[in-house]
């Protein structure tokens, strides 16, 4: 009853969504506020459908209702709970309907902010995203429906792939939905803003709390992937230029290109065309990131065009969303204002460096990531663009942006003084550079990239931190002064300090990768293998069982120049229900590095295939990211950013303190 | 019934929550134009930048003159007014009506209807409303039998039942496996050695390789009348080429059988044939064994490697396919082949050398 109960809540949820896109924007033109008003309360009534909807999913999962499809394909009776609650949005179906789930919340939250959004581009923004959730939900109903039923009943479930029973991708996949979602709101806010032809600063403040926040869940699903990544499929990489991956790193790039031109249109009321066309094309590849990873195109260009349906049912909404905004962009772009004037050695003319930059390195990602694709469609042969491609595109892209961050953060808004601001760079760069030589004579030999590259990071880092120095402190100034200035600053600008300098701890992280060791044998008990300083002693290997898998458990002593450190497992597990088997990777955390060990074949004679890693440092990559998402928070929380406060934020002006 | 009459409930609150604001007055909305306001807050804080050093003066000037430029203007239209009052919005808000109310329920009906399995109900509820004793089907006792083994792989009994399901079923090398794990928790007797022999056979597409002839010599040893392992045994003499020995064989499993043994006509059958004239020139007459599409199968797989090539493992089915149908000399020509196609291959050689020591083919000592 619960099931058909939550798949009927499902239909009623388009039926409801039909409705919050055609009558708002009836209103909006009519001018009609009642009209109007049956936006928020339709955007609500369909995240309770759906809410429900999800609920009743999950109690199929959680009670193994094997009559339901979807469980039977992803689940299983003896899995750990919390795996059956992962299971839901583990598969295609159960993950299309997160999505539109998180499509309804992101709603419901503009429908409450009556206060702080004008009504009328509350409506128009409100209706763009019913005409996304009528187009999902569609697709979900008909092609990917996760409330099919069985008859008769199979006794027990297939189980969920075992690669996804894991913590991380519990978590991964709707901490990276709340962020491609979240762009969805900005592209309905400038999709409504093009409708009303009205786009000003006051736009851009409305929709920078959506940017950065769903930057933030962006950032924070990226890492968590990469983490995923790296510990789960056994070969100590982080980041494997994977078409899925890529797919998320496409908006990522163009969302921090967003994020950074809000900043110059809420504040300058400039490059407004160009941060309309960004939130649309941000949306744009969140759109083909799920394309390219829902429609099976990656595992083959023919298998998708074998089963075709799904496939081409979202490039149907990739090209009526994707098609439907340019088009109205080209159209009523040109309607719009020029606002303020800058010259080009200022802080916007940075940022527009900054959008540059960004939006080339997201083109080269995009022609690496679809070039493959469409040389299969047309000539049939399948190449893969790899790590080189990218290395030799993307870094150099990246390497001169990094270097600039420190330089635009510390330029004045309007007309700077390059060479004034370079001058307060100059301690930051010397320090740089001394750490860069020190490291190279300490580590004496090794490769050059390693020191150049956290030199660059310790660069971020401080020229992050130079601008609330500059800010609070000059020769003279007494330290508890300077202090309390320092704490005054506005949280958007320690927000913006933290976030850079979280991109310099990732650098560092990235850049240490050059230093890694590794072991390569096959060990009998008691054998030793070596990784640099680190040495592995194989204690004992011994099969154990779990509910739904056995596996064999390799334990490893480890010790560093004679200094034992502990133990770690690293397992070879076979899930019975699948037959699949995994290698899980044993990892030893020192401090910020990692002593990363994975069993590999065992061979009839009892040896064992090994790899042992020391990967110095690499903590900093993901820990990086953590920083950066801090900082998109820090910001967040504002004053100036506050939804729903206006009033309050005004009576508390005379007191508040400079907002940036 | 019920179910009907909840998702009806559902409908009517969906539609009710559309109606809802559309029967209240368009209350004003009590909020400052925040455009207005958010000018003044611009102006603010370009006062506060410039302060800070963060704008020069000059340009703080100019930005402020912008931003109240901008102020004067959004003061300007303010009074746009709303248009919810009169005629033209009364029948809008029929329109609007009339919409909720047909599009809701007509397109969640049609979609559920055309998509949803009201009849079906949950699991419990199922459970409930299925007799207890109903037989379970033979592939949710396998699914129960498995799933208590993997907790308890050390119960040989299971194992033991599972592996002719298993044989039934066609998982031949899941029975191989499930035999082997009674042999070594249970132990051996000849029963079970046969059995694990005969499933090897199978799972070997009828050769019966070394390790099946090992198992059948064990339980022979063990029990001198196990009358599957010494059957078998007589097959395997036959594939190895020796025909005496296997009609040997085969009499002497007829002489200690009774003569109503279920095994009697398989073993005569095999004796009738071993009789009749067999030594027909392997290029010439028909060979008796096998039906004609397993000959068409294997000639064209030969005709396809001597062609095209293929992998190691192509051609030791091919050498092991003319094994079994008797014919060794073309298995060894089959083998010799194989050794120049591969030369450059050192997996594949090796692959092909095990399949001719298997095979015991007579050049196979290289």
């Amino acid at each position: 009853m619960l099931v058909e109960a939550g798949h009927f809540a499902l239909a009623l949820a388009l039926g409801l969504s039909l409705i919050q896109f055609v009558v708002p924007l009836w209103g909006a033109r009519s001018n009609d506020p009642v009209l109007m008003a049956v936006a928020p309360a339709a955007a609500l009534a369909v995240l309770a459908c759906l809410g429900f909807a999800f609920l009743s999913l999950t109690v199929a999962y959680v009670t193994s209702d094997f009559s339901v499809l979807n469980v039977v394909e992803n689940s299983h009776s003896t899995k750990p709970m919390i795996y059956k609650i992962s299971g839901v949005w583990g598969n295609h179906e159960g993950s299309m309907l997160l999505w539109v789930l998180i499509l309804a919340l992101f709603g419901a939250v503009v429908a409450l902010a009556r206060n702080s959004v004008p009504a009328r581009l509350q409506a128009n923004t409100l209706a763009v995203q019913g005409l996304v959730t009528v187009a999902f939900l569609l697709f979900i109903l008909t092609t990917s429906n996760p409330f099919t039923r069985v008859v008769p009943m199979p006794a027990e479930g297939q189980d969920l792939n075992p690669l996804l029973q894991d913590l991380g991708l519990a978590i991964h996949p709707p901490l990276l939905y709340i962020g491609y979602v979240g762009f969805s709101i900005c592209f309905a806010f400038a999709c409504a803003a093009l409708i009303d032809g009205r786009i000003d600063a006051v736009w851009a403040r409305i929709v920078r709390p959506w940017t950065l926040g769903a930057w933030v869940f962006l950032t924070l699903g990226i890492a968590m992937g990469s983490y995923w990544a790296y510990y789960e499929l056994g070969w100590g990489g982080w980041w494997f230029w994977d078409p899925v991956e890529n797919a998320s790193l496409m908006p990522w790039l163009a969302g921090t290109a967003l994020v950074h031109s809000t900043v110059v249109m809420e504040k300058r009321d400039a490059l407004k065309v160009w941060t309309i066309l960004l939130a649309i094309l941000t949306f744009s590849l969140s759109l083909l990131g799920t394309f390219l990873v829902r429609s099976g195109v990656l595992t083959s260009v023919h298998s998708f065009a074998v089963d075709p349906e799904r496939g081409v049912f979202i490039l149907g909404i990739l090209v009526l969303f994707i098609g439907g905004s340019l088009t109205l962009f080209a159209w009523r772009a040109p309607l719009l204002k020029q606002g303020g004037l800058f010259a080009p050695v200022s802080r916007e003319g940075a940022l527009v460096l900054n959008n540059l930059f960004l939006a080339t390195a997201c083109a080269t990602v995009f022609i690496g990531t679809l070039y493959p694709l469409a040389l299969e469609v047309v000539t049939g042969d399948k190449i893969s663009v790899g790590a080189p491609f990218f290395n030799f595109t993307f870094l150099p892209l990246v390497v001169p942006l990094l270097l600039l961050v420190p330089l635009g953060q510390t330029l004045a808004w309007k007309r700077g003084n390059f060479l004034g601001t370079a001058q307060r760079l100059y301690a930051v760069l010397g320090i740089s550079l001394i750490a860069t030589l020190a490291l190279v004579a300490f580590r004496n030999g090794g490769p050059v990239a390693a020191p150049l590259g956290i030199g660059l990071g310790i660069y971020l880092i401080l020229g992050s931190f130079n601008e609330i120095v500059t800010r609070s402190w000059s020769r003279g100034t007494p330290l508890a002064s300077a202090w309390r200035k320092a704490s005054g600053l506005p949280r958007s600008t320690w927000g913006t300090v933290l976030a850079h300098a979280g991109v310099g701890v990732t650098v560092i992280g990235i850049a240490a990768t050059a230093w890694d060791a590794e072991g390569l044998g096959t060990l009998k008990i008691g054998d030793t293998m070596r990784a640099g300083a680190y040495e592995a002693r194989l204690e004992r290997v011994v099969p154990r069982q779990a509910a739904n898998y056995r596996e064999d458990v390799a334990t490893l002593r480890i010790s560093r120049g004679g200094r034992e450190l502990g133990t770690v497992e690293t397992m070879k597990r076979l899930y019975v229900t699948r037959g699949m088997p995994t290698t899980e990777a044993g990892i030893m955390t020192v401090g910020l590095s990692q002593v990363y060990v994975s069993i590999g074949e065992i061979l009839p004679d009892g040896s064992i295939g090994m790899r042992i890693y020391h990967k110095p440092l690499v903590l900093l990559i993901w820990l990086g990211a953590v920083v950066m998402a801090a900082g998109g928070t820090l910001s967040l929380t504002d004053r100036r950013l506050r939804i729903g406060a206006p009033s309050r934020a005004r009576a508390m002006q005379a007191a508040s303190v400079p907002a940036e | 019934m019920v179910i009907w009459i909840i998702l009806l409930a559902m409908t009517a609150a969906a539609v009710m929550v559309v109606l809802w604001p559309l029967s209240r007055h368009a209350a004003a909305r009590g909020q400052a134009d925040p455009d207005i306001q958010f000018y003044r807050e611009q102006i603010a804080e370009i006062e506060r930048d410039q302060e800070r050093g963060a704008l020069l003066p000059g340009e703080a000037e100019a930005a402020k003159a912008e931003a109240g430029r901008r102020l004067l203007r959004a003061t300007g239209t303010q009074d746009e007014g709303f248009a919810a009052l009169g005629e033209p919005a009364l029948r809008r808000r029929r329109a609007v009506s009339a919409l909720a109310l047909s599009v809701v329920p007509i397109l969640a009906i049609a979609l559920y209807g055309a998509y949803g399995s009201p009849h079906i109900f949950d699991r419990p509820a199922m459970m409930a409303s299925r007799p207890q004793a109903a037989a379970p089907d033979l592939d949710v006792a396998v699914t129960q039998i498995e799933t208590h083994l993997a907790q308890n792989p050390q119960d040989g009994r299971g194992w033991e039942v599972l592996a002719p399901v298993y044989l039934r079923m066609g998982r031949v090398d899941d029975a191989v496996k499930a035999y082997g794990n009674a042999l070594r928790i249970l132990g051996e007797n000849a029963d079970r050695l046969s059995n694990y022999g005969e499933a090897m056979v199978l799972a070997g597409n009828g050769l019966i390789s070394s390790e099946a002839q090992a198992a059948f010599e064990k339980a022979v040893a063990l029990d001198k009348a196990a009358p599957k392992a010494r059957f078998y045994l007589a097959k395997a003499a036959e594939q190895d080429g020796r025909t005496d020995k296997a009609k040997a064989a085969y009499e002497e499993l007829l002489a200690v059988s009774p003569a109503d043994a279920p095994w009697t006509p398989l073993v005569k059958e095999q004796l009738a044939r071993l009789g009749a004239p067999q030594a027909a020139p392997a290029q010439g007459g028909e060979p008796q064994m096998g039906p004609e599409d397993i000959l068409r199968m294997v000639s064209g797989l030969a005709e396809r490697l001597e062609s095209q090539g293929g992998s190691a493992e192509e051609w030791a089915r091919l050498m092991r396919s003319y094994a079994v149908l008797g014919q060794r000399d073309k298995a060894e020509a089959a083998a010799r082949r194989a050794r120049q196609a591969l030369a450059k291959d050192d997996a594949g050689l090796k692959t092909i050398e095990t399949m001719a020591r298997e095979l015991k083919l007579t050049d196979a000592a290289q």
